[in-house]
């Protein structure tokens, strides 16, 4: 975290000032309070505030979330204004997204690439929707509900207008090789040590990967710390900054990795089976889920989490970031690639 | 020879007083990053309580992988960790060549593999405050 990063810097001003000229309306009339950072890594910034636009005789108050690039930095967590289009796409189909009203690429707005959508109500810390009693209903329909979401989101069409310009493997190669292969390249230029496990694991995934069955929007980063509830269950699905178009199956193997079930014994996310996410996915889809693809994307999920650990903990090393956390976290790749023996021995 | 407390009982001291007074004072992510300076200490403490056992077992296994099993371990810590890691780069080679896709050998791989994720997992055991936020 930067030195500025927990601060407010003039955003709240210079929000009001940009939504005012954004509606036609007069700098006075838009009023922006509220301000607090809420969560966010190296890649991005996520603050909470209220906004009151005065017009036509009323005033209208919007809670909103402030999504931006960290300023002065590059940020490595994708376009945000492709993001804006992807969660617009998103909403039109049918998915829980919030809605976006306001952004701009612009860099000298807010010092960095921004846009504004709708503060929904409820909660995202996984610990609690997996341990709270308050949320026990919503848990034990969540794999459904998780699985009948994504069918809506695989179903977006990928010709639409908001959606081009997203990463995609070229047309002749398979998306399960290609993301293998771009592991594994990220483990070579960034390891600092061997790991045969993961060089294991690398031919294990290559002689498994599939091809799919079709292509589509795929989210990228579809597990229970991206999804906001509340008691009734689903209320959003958040941080669509790696969305690319590849093989869906990915997004089911992702949502069932080992390092999103924080110590459950249920696979989906931590509050399902497997059965229960990829029936509802079915019902919604109509279409089969390949069990082989599945437990490649899963098993791959954990390759993919062992790179995770191993570029944090280079960060530290390079001396780029000097946080504890980092330092920390290069000891956990252990955890990713204990999985992968248990795909390896054929366990899992 | 260094007087007691030993390192592992200053460790220990450094934990209680990261999780006992410091941890409670504060809040938000500063509280965070306190408990997980407070883990870093438990790995520490684990790592100098079961380094030489871990070490020695790493080599054995990889002595009998590569077929070097006449082979003295380095007395020195320092030097038995290079030669665990040059022994270690070998293995992957050979993986990467394919000597592992398939037989005996591969069974004997995955198992000393499985050994020494197990003696790392002792080691780093994870964390229940990184757990808590939202993953890696």
């Amino acid at each position: 975290m930067g030195a500025s990063a927990g601060r407010g810097d003039g955003i709240s001003e210079r929000v009001a000032a940009f939504v005012a000229q954004q509606e036609g309306l007069d700098a006075v009339r838009v009023r922006a309070s509220q301000l607090r950072r809420l969560a966010g890594g190296a890649s991005r910034e996520i603050w909470s505030l209220d906004l009151e636009l005065e017009r036509d005789g009323g005033v209208e108050r919007l809670p909103l979330v402030l999504r931006r690039d960290p300023p002065g930095r590059v940020g490595d967590g994708g376009d945000r204004g492709l993001e804006r289009r992807v969660l617009r796409a998103a909403l039109a189909g049918g998915v829980p997204v919030p809605r976006v009203h306001w952004g701009s690429g612009d860099a000298s707005l807010l010092g960095s690439p921004f846009f504004l959508m709708d503060r929904v109500a409820g909660e995202t810390l996984p610990r609690r929707l997996l341990r709270d009693e308050r949320y026990a209903a919503a848990r034990a329909a969540m794999a459904g509900e998780l699985g009948a979401i994504l069918a809506r989101i695989h179903a977006l069409d990928l010709a639409q207008a908001d959606l081009a310009g997203l990463a995609a493997p070229p047309r002749d190669r398979s998306p399960a090789r290609a993301e293998v292969e771009r592991v594994a390249a990220g483990v070579r230029a960034l390891a600092v040590e061997p790991h045969p496990v993961l060089d294991l694991a690398e031919r294990w995934l290559l002689e498994r990967a599939p091809e799919p069955q079709r292509r589509a929007l795929v989210h990228g980063d579809y597990r229970v710390g991206n999804v906001l509830f509340d008691e009734t269950g689903v209320r959003a699905i958040l941080d669509w900054e790696l969305a690319h178009v590849g093989d869906p199956i990915e997004d089911l193997g992702w949502l069932c990795t080992r390092a999103w079930r924080f110590g459950s014994p249920l696979p989906a996310g931590g509050v399902g089976t497997r059965e229960a996410l990829v029936e509802a996915y079915e019902a919604a889809s109509g279409s089969k889920v390949d069990r082989d693809a599945l437990r490649f994307w899963e098993a791959f999920g954990s390759y993919k989490v062992a790179l995770v650990f191993i570029t944090q903990s280079r960060v530290y090393l390079d001396g780029r970031v000097r946080s504890v956390e980092l330092a920390s976290l290069g000891r956990r790749t252990v955890e990713a690639e204990d999985e992968l023996l248990r795909f390896l021995r054929g366990e899992a | 020879m260094n007087d007691r407390p030993s390192a592992s009982e200053l460790l220990a001291a450094v934990e209680r007083f990261l999780e006992e007074a410091v941890v409670p004072a504060l809040d938000g992510p500063v509280r965070f990053h306190a408990r997980v300076a407070a883990n870093v200490v438990r790995i520490v403490a684990r790592e100098i309580e079961t380094d030489e056992e871990h070490l020695a077992r790493e080599w054995d296994g990889l002595s009998v992988l590569l077929g070097a099993e006449g082979e003295e371990p380095p007395r020195d810590r320092a030097a038995l960790r290079e030669s665990i890691l040059a022994r270690n780069e070998e293995l992957s080679r050979r993986i990467r060549a394919g000597d592992a896709d398939t037989g005996a050998w591969r069974r004997a791989v995955l198992e000393h593999l499985s050994r020494t994720a197990a003696d790392r997992l002792d080691v780093s055991q994870p964390p229940r405050p990184a757990r808590e936020r939202e993953g890696p």
